[in-house]
């Protein structure tokens, strides 16, 4: 099964709490965009910080 | 393209801009970069600060205080509440910032001072000669820029990336990190006079509420949950129920989010030519939440340590160390403080609440400052605060 991270730009107000938390150091806030490198573990700990719900790991 | 300078700090946050002040100041080449179009916005902050160490660093200009307060009041879940003013309580409560302004206005300050300051700049990474950081590899408006110096200041917030780079580890846990919701709202019930704080694991569990006035009728109304204890979005979630509650004709004039570090000393923030600073080196206050005033703090220590350790011609740990015992002996050991009453704070029910704010009622708490209301609180709940006796001096 693949998982991926994804991201709901619409919903992300880019605060980057997201990149404080990740521990493959795999999150980057560019300015107003999440960016995810290739390192993700897609543990979802991201997603459980983000203050409006714009993460999520999907199957 | 590529430039060369003394120093180079990553992120013009308030931590940011005094350290390339400071540096300024003492004679440095300095560029200070912002990732962002505009220093200062968006905000990711309540902008409550403590009016004396604020004025100790900066003289204070009323184009970014939006609102000066008396007093907190602090309301336990079953509503009771205790007041506390502003003279005695004066490390917590003071001003309500306009950070918008007021981080440019800093930036600006470092400008003055000689910094050479570069917006919408993000640092990409960390140059390295023989494994040591000599500058960063930077992105200019699109375009790639270098920029080569001794020493780097990691200023780059709660996404810091500076010190990962470095090869110091930063991430934070769940536990240690608090996510946070916060909307502008104007409505008629705001007390203009008092920031209030509201507890209670329905209304922001293992976090508080809070309401920061902005001037009138207005005010930052936010609260943060603890991030073991959150879901995705919840802290918005829980805040649009709590405006409701308590705001019920309120009108929403702005969000504002962000993740708020509550995680004590962090093991290092220096390592060969690199020095972090506020958020980025996790120097919030574990049970405020409150980062201004470290930050800036920190920032003049940086900025004064980078000065002599150029001078002395030892960028490495070893030549930064002045940087890592100064904060840590002054700003360290309250955030050691706060740490372990934050461990505490999140472990108590609503009870437990109620019966401490409860048990303040019949005591004259208006004179005290925080110290003293603590020592007061052991005193009437001894077998509840039994685990915080070594802290009650």
């Amino acid at each position: 099964m693949i998982f991926l991270l994804t991201i709901n730009r619409y919903k992300c107000c880019y605060c980057g709490a997201c990149v404080g938390v990740c521990p493959a150091c795999a999150l980057e806030l560019a300015e107003t965009m999440i960016e995810v490198a290739a390192d993700c573990k897609e543990c979802g700990i991201c997603t459980r910080i983000c203050p409006v719900g714009a993460l999520e790991v999907k199957a | 393209m590529s430039m060369k300078c003394d120093l180079v700090v990553v992120g013009a946050g308030p931590g940011g801009s005094m350290t390339a002040k400071t540096a300024a100041q003492a004679g440095l080449k300095v560029v200070l970069l912002e990732k962002r179009q505009e220093i200062g916005d968006p905000v990711r902050c309540a902008e409550g600060v403590g009016k004396r160490a604020l004025c100790e660093m900066v003289k204070p200009e009323p184009e970014w205080i939006a609102a000066e307060v008396k007093g907190a009041k602090i309301y336990a879940p079953d509503g009771t509440s205790i007041v506390m003013s502003e003279d005695k309580s004066g490390s917590e409560v003071g001003y309500v910032l306009e950070r918008k302004v007021f981080d440019r206005a800093l930036a600006m300050q470092a400008a003055e001072a000689g910094a050479k300051v570069m917006v919408k700049t993000r640092a990409l990474g960390l140059l390295k000669k023989d494994g040591v950081p000599c500058g960063v590899s930077a992105m200019r408006v699109g375009e790639p820029l270098q920029i080569e110096a001794p020493i780097v200041i990691g200023a780059d917030g709660v996404e810091s990336k500076v010190g990962r780079w470095a090869g110091i580890d930063t991430a934070l846990k769940l536990k240690d990190m608090e996510t946070c919701a916060q909307f502008l709202v104007q409505d008629n019930t705001i007390d203009d006079e008092y920031t209030e704080f509201f507890l209670g694991n329905s209304i922001a569990p293992a976090g508080y509420a809070w309401a920061f006035p902005k001037g009138e009728k207005l005010a930052n109304v936010g609260l943060g949950v603890l991030g073991t204890r959150s879901k995705p979005g919840e802290a918005t979630r829980l805040l649009k129920d709590f405006v409701k509650a308590r705001y019920p004709n309120g009108k929403v004039l702005e969000m504002v989010v962000g993740g708020d570090p509550c995680a004590g000393q962090i093991e290092s923030t220096t390592s060969d030519g690199v020095m972090l600073v506020g958020d980025a080196a996790r120097q919030t206050d574990p049970l405020t939440g409150g980062g201004i005033l470290s930050a800036m703090q920190a920032g003049i220590m940086a900025g004064e340590v980078a000065s002599k350790a150029l001078t002395a011609g030892d960028v490495s740990k070893a030549g930064l160390k002045e940087y890592e015992d100064r904060w840590r002996e002054d700003i360290g050991k309250h955030l050691t403080r706060s740490y372990e009453f934050k461990e505490f704070f999140v472990k108590m029910t609503d009870d437990d609440l109620n019966q401490l704010l409860g048990s303040l009622k019949k005591e004259d708490i208006s004179k005290m400052d925080l110290r003293g209301m603590l020592r007061v609180l052991f005193r009437l709940n001894p077998k509840l605060l039994w685990e915080l006796r070594h802290l009650v001096v």
